[in-house]
């Protein structure tokens, strides 16, 4: 368990005043933030708040424009990641420097000091692995690891230095359910033994799990310092991303009427190393309807929409029919003809181009928007479109058609779903809707889903929101692992059914086995 | 200490079209500052390289003549450096267009064969190019094997296949030896654009070649495919777009301009093959593609330039005694000048100092 905030000590690190400036962009603004020995503390905020470059000024990776930093109660310079180990500090970044042909040991030895033998590493990896239950075998190659022993031994590095404070960044954004229980176990024992946690997320229920104080970013500054446990996740969500909450009006679903999207047994090996297979997945949509397809991240939900948008077409024609034709092996253009349209979960660089301007973001669904003839493109209806698309979904513009990465996350959210919206398809399938937006154009896309479903078309929404499911979904299922759970009026399904769903325990196959 | 480069919000539109001027300066000053180390006089250096042949009709012909393969093989380059795929071998697809071109002008050599002559031979130097710019492609796309490293190797291959033929089976009998063929004869020679002008039809194609690639990449959607492809590669499998078809496009494309770049010169200049018929357009055009900001008006201006460089670095040599290895020397600090100056006008540069209030 977690070590008891002594009130009487100094804090092993008080950050005073940090702030961060990139040009115009403020991306930390006057942070005050500290962390007792042995806490467990959360830094939370959605994408873009600047937790990312408040820890890495911590970890000497940036220098900050003002504020200071002190380590027990002395102000201190940490110039470089060096520095910051050698007052110890460790850090966990999201995405892992491993060398892949090495093996555990290996690659341990690499990043310490030479006077580390490799028979060192080894007797030491051992006392480690045992005494947290990081379960690693030091003669394995790194490429034949999963994500979570990869991450176990980028932790295991870190501790092998003996660490007062170690920093994890997003850790269980590429771990599964499980793999993810197991950390955090880990992580309550290192706390018990005296070494403070500083826990990056934007995921609730974690930091609910683990920790008793938590900062609040938003906008690069602190909005809150709250106990996690105490507070709802509304209102902790309500911090994250600003006080606007509305509600969607979803009006009454009409009769589902002709089928538009049916996927029958789509079942796909996995793309690459990180890649999650499908198995058997079986999905039909009706005009007039939302389909919710709920999940924890990583369970198959981009590889379904590869799928279903063709961008990674199936060897079977009749996998996947849109409005009664099949067409598993056609790609993307064609199946954009067939009437359907497409809204991947990345809005930079895959559903726009970030130096492009947002006139010439439209030729990307090109292939059933006005904008293009005999191989020219219509300059003007391109701008056209755009305008036309800017003014129906109030997308906030700096100028009049400016490239699409110098829009805010949300308006750009609200530029590439209208793109898709504006020529009223009679399918739409959604991968993420509104990751990373502010609750305003949040609320603003999910409306634009539920009028588009009143109006006649298919939906289809694959969101790792479960409020945002419950909010808009007609029926719902759940992905887990690359199986698609039986789908389901939303009035049948509880959070907790969803809950279980997501843990891989089918309700229908035996509740009993709950836990 | 160190510098730090922070991203201007808002670029000036003037800055950014005085930016070529600045590098060109700069570049003359260190060029000069070079030249005056070497003992030469950096004034008359300047008259030899730049106001002399821009002062001569002669000269001014040889210019097109020289600025003529680099614009060709740079405008065909843009459509792959636009796309983000690095061929480097247009020499190669130069040499090689060449040599398909002129095994049709040998073959006929001597022959009654009429003016289809010419025409079919610079079909055929476009093909040779292109095929072989499409070996590196489909190594590419078929087995992921980098094209810079492949494209680059194929210059060597397509160098020494030239140097066996002129050396072997295609050398002139009545030659005392020399490694050269026949010279062409009138039926396979591009002809000078006017009477008594050194300036061959292989201008015209690079002037067209130019004014189309505008309106490819300016107006239509294949001209966005290869700017989407570039900028942003699931973007364009989003929309659509197939990477293979892509890549197998523009290199298609560039090998075939670089082809026709070869076989005119060949044709309309050279008048007979020989183990060199390149002074390294193939190379000095991927300078030329990037001066000229890959947008075709640029290319053009940009080889008029390097042109310059070329014919005045020849004078210089005869006039001023320095050496040539000094042109490329020159043409490199000029890419270097142009880039440059382009960060600076979309960077403000800041020298950061450690310890101030901490």
């Amino acid at each position: 368990m977690q070590a008891d905030v002594s009130p009487t000590g100094p804090p092993l690190v008080e950050l005073r005043g940090i702030s961060k400036r990139y040009g115009e962009l403020l991306a930390n603004d006057g942070i005050d933030l500290r962390i007792e020995p042995g806490e467990i503390h959360a830094l939370l905020g959605e994408n873009g708040a600047g937790k990312s470059t408040l820890v890495k000024i911590l970890y000497g990776v940036i220098e900050p424009t003002a504020g200071e930093i002190l380590w027990e109660g002395r102000p201190v310079s940490i110039a470089s990641p060096v520095e910051a180990r050698a007052l110890g500090i460790g850090m966990v970044f999201q995405h892992f420097s491993l060398f892949d042909e090495l093996t555990v040991a290996e690659n341990i030895a690499v990043a310490l000091s030479s006077d580390w033998s490799l028979a060192t590493v080894r007797s030491r990896l051992g006392d480690i692995s045992r005494a947290y239950g990081l379960a690693l075998e030091p003669d394995r190659a790194v490429w034949t690891l999963s994500a979570g022993e990869r991450q176990r031994i980028e932790i295991v590095r870190c501790l092998l230095q003996n660490p007062r404070l170690l920093i994890l960044d997003e850790p269980t954004s590429v771990l599964t359910p499980q793999e993810a229980e197991h950390l955090f176990v880990t992580l309550d024992k290192l706390s018990a033994d005296g070494c403070s946690i500083l826990y990056i997320s934007h995921k609730l229920e974690e930091v609910r799990r683990l920790c008793r104080r938590a900062t609040i970013l938003r906008g690069g500054r602190v909005v809150g310092a709250i106990d996690p446990r105490e507070r709802s996740a509304r209102e902790i969500a309500a911090l994250m991303v600003g006080n606007e909450v509305g509600e969607v009006r979803t009006g009454t679903a009409h009769a589902p009427k002709g089928e538009m999207l049916r996927v029958t047994n789509l079942t796909l090996p996995p793309a690459g190393l990180h890649g999650q297979a499908l198995h058997g997945i079986d999905l039909v949509a009706h005009a007039g309807e939302i389909v919710g397809i709920a999940g924890v991240a990583g369970n198959g939900q981009s590889e379904l929409f590869a799928a279903l948008s063709g961008e990674r077409p199936t060897e079977s024609a009749d996998t996947i029919a849109i409005d009664g034709r099949p067409c598993g092996t056609a790609g993307v253009d064609a199946r954009r003809r067939l009437g359907a349209a497409f809204v991947p979960e990345e809005r930079l660089g895959h559903a726009a181009a970030p130096t492009h301007r947002l006139s010439e973001n439209t030729l990307i669904s090109h292939a059933a928007a006005e904008v293009s003839r005999s191989g020219f493109i219509l300059v003007n209806a391109a701008r056209r479109l755009a305008g036309a698309i800017v003014k129906s979904f109030d997308v906030r513009t700096p100028e009049g058609d400016p490239q699409a990465r110098k829009l805010s996350g949300g308006n750009l959210q609200k530029f590439v779903i209208g793109r898709e919206i504006i020529r009223r398809p009679r399918l739409l399938i959604v991968d993420q809707p509104t990751w990373g937006v502010d609750a305003g154009a949040a609320r603003l896309i999910r409306q634009a889903l539920v009028d588009l479903a009143r109006e006649g078309s298919a939906v289809v929404v694959i969101s790792q929101d479960l409020d945002e499911l419950f909010e808009v979904a007609d029926r719902m299922a759940v992905i887990h692992h690359g199986r698609l759970s039986a789908l389901r009026p939303i009035s049948e399904w509880t959070k907790e059914a969803v809950g279980l769903e997501m843990l891989g325990v089918s309700q229908s196959q035996g509740a009993a086995h709950a836990v | 200490m160190r510098f730090e480069l922070t991203p201007r919000t808002s670029v000036s539109p003037v800055l950014r079209a005085l930016a070529p001027v600045a590098a060109f300066i700069t570049a003359f000053l260190i060029a000069g500052f070079v030249i005056w180390l070497m003992g030469r006089s950096p004034v008359a250096a300047f008259e030899v390289y730049v106001t002399q042949p821009l002062s001569d009709s002669w000269a001014l012909q040889e210019l097109l003549v020289k600025a003529t393969p680099l614009a060709l093989i740079a405008i065909g380059l843009a459509y792959c450096f636009r796309a983000n795929f690095w061929n480097i071998g247009a020499e190669g697809q130069y040499v090689m267009g060449a040599v398909l071109g002129s095994w049709l002008a040998l073959t006929t050599h001597g022959t009654e064969a009429g003016f289809w002559v010419l025409p079919a031979m610079l079909a055929l130097g476009m093909v040779g190019g292109a095929a072989y710019g499409l070996i590196p492609a489909f190594l590419k796309t078929r087995f992921g094997v980098s094209e810079i490293l492949t494209s680059l190797m194929l210059v060597y291959v397509a160098q020494l296949t030239l140097d066996y033929l002129v050396r072997g089976p295609w050398r002139d009998p009545q030659g005392f030896n020399f490694p050269q063929s026949v010279t062409f004869d009138p039926a396979a020679t591009l002809p000078p654009v006017m009477e008594a002008s050194r300036v061959h039809y292989g201008t015209v194609f690079a002037v067209i070649a130019i004014l189309v690639t505008a309106v490819v990449l300016g107006r239509t959607l294949f001209g966005y495919r290869l700017r989407l492809t570039g900028d942003a590669p699931r973007a364009a499998h989003f929309a659509g777009f197939s990477a293979r078809t892509t890549t197998m496009a523009v290199f298609a494309i560039s090998g075939g301009l670089a082809g026709l770049a070869g076989i005119g010169e060949v044709s309309g200049q050279i008048g007979q093959l020989q183990p060199s018929i390149s002074p390294g357009y193939g190379f000095t055009a991927i300078t030329v593609a990037f001066l000229g900001r890959l947008n075709p008006i640029g290319i053009l201006v940009a080889a008029l330039v390097v042109a310059l460089t070329f014919i005045g670095g020849e004078s210089a040599q005869i006039m001023l005694k320095l050496p040539l290895d000094l042109t490329q020397a020159f043409q490199g600090i000029l890419l270097l000048c142009v880039l440059a100056a382009d960060a600076l006008v979309s960077y403000r540069v800041r020298l950061v100092t450690r310890g101030g209030g901490k």
